[in-house]
């Protein structure tokens, strides 16, 4: 089977869910959220089958299929499936926000367009052309314009939701005008043509014609290359959640519905990385003219993130705008793991291996984590970190996994969470980036203080005089049970992630 | 095999947590391990103990336990002992024996992986392990300022290893691999330049430092034994705490030398900060626990003596200093054993009279002569007494720094700081005798008056402590024997 069904495939499942929410009245609409991650992990079955597309297709130019692409492909459909079981559970909130408070009535999109946002992440796993790139990278952002203010009678979630917009709008176009100049100096959008033009440059404005050497076009290319590549990173800076794009993150986290921030903070993020490494991809190869000024650039990026993230994070009192800060910090890096590239050994992890590896730990622990609070958020009412209190006396069972998943967002080894960090700083070493390594680790040293600080809460502190046991409905504890023993088991034995990667 | 004796307590703690009897079950791991890990560290050098299970193929990382040589062997030997005694003693409050027996054994699991493990990642990870439950405990179930003395000792031995972290990894990039042995090897052959050797060696004493309360990074450690359960405070104290100076001696020493020859002056004085200002800061506390914990920093202190003893000897074709290192390990065990016991009986101490200030107490030797003697005992191997223990390790640690000492070149950094650091001698008397007077002699108080005497289950894990350190005390080649054995 080739491989794009399977993004055609997500979009009719997506389709025919929307017709469902049409058709078929029901009171509630958990029907609809178990249809889609049935249909999903369908989906995900048949990804283990797709082969690559024949190359004399004419959609081979924009579309390809390799095993970096089939992770992510795996990826987005784990996120997805994750988000919309977690939505489901989500649903006493849904309903009293939207237009008849208490029914479930016009709720049912609310697990159909995270599909959309998933064909539209697989599709990015797959990007050949800045083009193609462009317009998946659209379809996950304007379906999310709508996921995030979903809350359409809570003004937090619209706030988040214009905010959202706004600057989704600004970085687009940034991507744009950066495609742009990239075609403009290069005579190419196709990432592949555009690693063979790096290496033999050809005149923009004929490309039968080459040039012999880089230096007779530099006063002209390569300037306005590495300002096209440097609005690129930007643009993807705000998919990744990368400084100088990340500016909306802890207020959109905030208000949108802990699903949408989950998806948003777990498969968004993912999405953005992995076209930003087929995008950085030809500008790293051994050889390239611009391998250096991208490496810095990137190094300044993860610099500034580490140290943004973690630092803002340390202040913060209330969970879900903690762990926006946190997702922040973990973007710096796994772009600190970009800017130490290092292409494919047979002995050490590449970047890209790296940046998937920490990902998938990633997925784990946040979507762990956002399980937990959307319980807590339904349950008492508050995202606060005060609401974890005494969680050791409420639940210990619950307690103790959050405690797992938190000493692994924090980077405590036989974690799975430790790997990624300790790989990344390996990178970063091996480079010998020394500021950016010193920025890692003082970022990781901070983040053992804010994530200690909810484990502080759920052990030390007393709960309230009013709190209740909290209970978690089936759906979550499942989840949460696997995330956790997945969390342990990959911390201690990871070859399964890396035999996913091959 | 060695892998057996880091899955009988997490399996312990999982039957624990799937509700089988808490003291029963762990207190039988406790034994399950002790005779396992007795068995294991005097047959260290046979091959059936060593185990490698990859974990992740590239890069190479194994799950790998093997005793590399007599040093991971008492300190594993120290592990499964002052684990049992710890099981043994204490009360856990009521309701809270998940928490309580669970956390000594995962403890005890992670510290015993981190002796034993020969790559670096699982090296790093066990005691990691141990660090969580370490925290936990001293938050949930400590004593007074139970949660200002758990954040402080989360945060300082969470940046303590991470700083480690930093070094470690430096290492592993240079060497490209994360095998121990294989980066010993490594090093034989390509020897580390000088200014890597230099920045490593100070990221590993600074983060192995913070881990062993090298002075001036050890403030967290007295408020956090004092606060902390007594099975937390002896394993902690007796046997995890270890864990940093046995990293300076299997992975500073033999990888970078240099480095750590290049640091000797200031580690000298650090170490001397441990001795001096901190001995004097023992003497002038005022609760039993308080002291004890402070006596636990003040003593690393001479560890490091021998450690800097060690590096101070280095030449180009090795170490000629050969009491160095049974020196540090000697002093080891038996600080571990006696610190361990110290603390039980402490904490039987407060049981049994309500209070830990040393002037709300005297006389009770005349209600609890068995706590007394063996309060008396651990106190006077604490000091240096011969016959027990720590005498053995502390006598070696003086010789080592005077080992190729030559008079015609006059009194070098380490014999200088050795003569410094024999005065720590009489301040341990001092605090030690004072305190012993003023709980057990004297006329008795309110408080003591009716005190119980040590019970037949109090008596065993004290019992089995003394006798660690009279063994080793009277016949010290017993562990000398092992760490000259290959």
């Amino acid at each position: 089977m080739p491989a794009y069904y399977l993004e055609a495939l997500t979009v009719a499942l997506g389709i025919v869910l929307l017709m469902l929410e049409a058709f078929v009245s029901s009171a509630s609409k958990k029907f609809i959220g178990i249809s889609a991650a049935a249909g999903l992990a369908l989906i995900l079955i048949f990804s283990f089958f797709a082969t690559a597309p024949d190359a004399k297709l004419e959609l081979s130019r924009f579309y390809q299929y390799d095993g970096l692409a089939r992770f992510y492909k795996g990826f987005a459909l784990v996120c997805t499936i994750l988000v919309v079981l977690m939505s489901v559970d989500f649903r006493s909130i849904l309903s009293r926000f939207t237009d008849e408070p208490g029914t479930e009535k016009g709720t049912g999109e609310y697990y159909a367009l995270p599909v959309f946002a998933c064909a539209g992440m697989m599709w990015m796993a797959s990007a050949k052309d800045l083009a193609g790139a462009f317009v998946a990278l659209e379809l996950v952002t304007i379906t999310f314009y709508i996921l995030v203010s979903y809350l359409r009678r809570n003004v937090g979630s619209l706030e988040a939701g214009v905010k959202y917009l706004i600057l989704g709008a600004l970085s687009t176009g940034f991507l744009v005008y950066g495609i742009a100049w990239i075609y403009g100096s290069t005579g190419t959008m196709n990432l592949a043509a555009l690693a063979e033009r790096l290496m033999t440059p050809r005149s923009p404005l004929d490309s039968t014609v080459v040039v012999e050497a880089w230096a007779q076009l530099a006063p002209v290319a390569q300037p306005s290359l590495l300002f096209g590549i440097a609005l690129i990173l930007i643009a993807l800076g705000f998919k990744i959640g990368a400084v100088p794009m990340q500016v909306w993150i802890p207020d959109v986290y905030q208000g949108a519905p802990t699903p949408t921030t989950a998806f948003l903070s777990v498969g968004s993020k993912a999405a953005g990385f992995i076209l930003l490494i087929r995008f950085i991809t030809p500008f790293m190869q051994p050889g390239s003219p611009v391998a250096q000024h991208v490496a810095l650039m990137l190094a300044i990026m993860a610099g500034a993130t580490l140290l943004f993230g973690n630092l803002a994070a340390i202040g913060q009192t209330n969970f879900k705008r903690l762990l926006a800060y946190s997702s922040i910090a973990h973007a710096g890096f796994l772009v600190l793991a970009l800017a130490a590239w290092k292409d494919k050994t047979p002995t050490d992890l590449s970047s890209a291996e790296t940046v998937s590896f920490y990902l998938a730990t990633y997925l784990l622990m946040t979507l762990a984590s956002f399980f937990i609070l959307a319980q807590v958020r339904i349950q008492d009412g508050s995202e606060e970190i005060d609401a974890f209190n005494g969680l050791g006396k409420r639940n210990p069972t619950l307690a103790l996994g959050l405690t797992v998943i938190m000493a692994a967002l924090a980077g405590v080894p036989l974690t799975a969470g430790f790997l990624g960090k300790l790989f990344v700083f390996k990178l970063a070493v091996d480079a010998k980036l020394w500021w950016a390594v010193i920025l890692g680790f003082v970022g990781a040293a901070a983040g053992f203080y804010y994530y200690f600080k909810i484990i502080r809460a759920i052990w030390w502190e007393a709960p309230k005089a009013e709190a209740k046991p909290l209970v978690l409905p089936e759906i979550t504890r499942y989840c949460v049970v696997g995330l956790t023993v997945a969390v342990i088991v990959l911390g201690v034995w990871p070859e399964p992630v890396r035999m996913l990667l091959q | 095999m060695l892998l057996l004796l880091v899955l009988i307590p997490l399996a312990a703690f999982l039957a624990i947590l799937c509700g089988a009897p808490a003291r029963k079950t762990a207190v039988a791991a406790g034994w399950a391990n002790l005779a396992l890990g007795v068995w294991a560290a005097f047959s260290f050098n046979a091959k059936i103990w060593g185990i490698s299970l990859p974990v992740l193929a590239k890069p190479a990382l194994h799950l790998s336990l093997a005793m590399t040589d007599g040093m991971s062997a008492i300190m594993v030997l120290l592990s499964v002992i002052v684990t049992l005694a710890a099981l043994l003693s204490g009360k856990a409050p009521e309701g809270k024996e998940t928490l309580y027996y669970g956390s000594s054994l995962l403890i005890s699991a992670g510290a015993i992986g981190a002796f034993a493990a020969t790559d670096l990642f699982f090296f790093y990870a066990f005691h990691e392990l141990a660090l969580i439950p370490t925290f936990l405990m001293i938050g949930i179930l400590g004593r007074g300022d139970r949660k200002e003395a758990a954040w402080k000792i989360t945060i300082y031995l969470g940046l303590g290893s991470i700083i480690l972290l930093a070094g470690l990894v430096w290492l592993a990039s240079i060497t490209g691999t994360f095998d121990i042995p294989k980066m010993v090897d490594f090093v034989k052959d390509h020897p580390i330049d000088a200014a890597s050797q230099k920045g490593i060696a100070a990221l590993l004493l600074v983060g192995f430092g913070v881990l062993v309360s090298l002075f001036p990074f050890h403030s967290w450690a007295a408020p956090a034994y004092a606060s902390a359960p007594a099975p937390t405070s002896m394993l902690h104290a007796g046997v995890l705490k270890k864990f940093g100076l046995y990293g300076l001696l299997r992975i500073a020493i033999p990888l970078v030398p240099e480095g750590m020859q290049a640091w000797l002056t200031p580690l000298l004085v650090l170490l001397l900060g441990n001795i001096l200002w901190v001995g004097l800061v023992t003497i002038n506390q005022k609760r039993l626990d308080l002291m004890l914990g402070n006596s636990s920093v003040m003593h690393m202190g001479y560890i490091f003596l021998a450690i800097a003893a060690l590096a101070a000897s280095h030449t180009a074709t090795g170490f000629t200093n050969t009491l160095g290192q049974p020196a540090a390990v000697l002093l080891m065990f038996g600080h571990g054993i006696s610190i361990a016991m110290l603390f039980g009986l402490a904490d039987k101490i407060e049981r049994s009279t309500g209070t830990l200030e040393l002037t709300d107490l005297g006389g009770l030797a005349k209600s609890a002569p068995g706590l007394a003697f063996m309060f008396g005992m651990v106190g006077m191997a604490s000091i240096g007494l011969p016959g027990l223990a720590n005498f053995a390790g502390e006598v070696l640690v003086f010789l080592s720094s005077f080992q190729n000492y030559d008079p015609s070149k006059g009194l070098g950094p380490v014999q200088i700081a050795c003569i410094l650091a024999i005065w720590g001698v009489v301040i341990s008397a001092i605090y030690m005798l004072r305190a012993y007077r003023n709980i057990f002699q004297g006329p008795q108080v309110k408080a003591t008056t009716d005190s119980a005497d040590l019970t037949l289950a109090d008596r065993i894990p004290a019992l089995i402590l003394a006798i660690a350190l009279l063994a080793v005390g009277l016949y010290p080649n017993l562990l000398l024997n092992l760490l000259s054995l290959k």
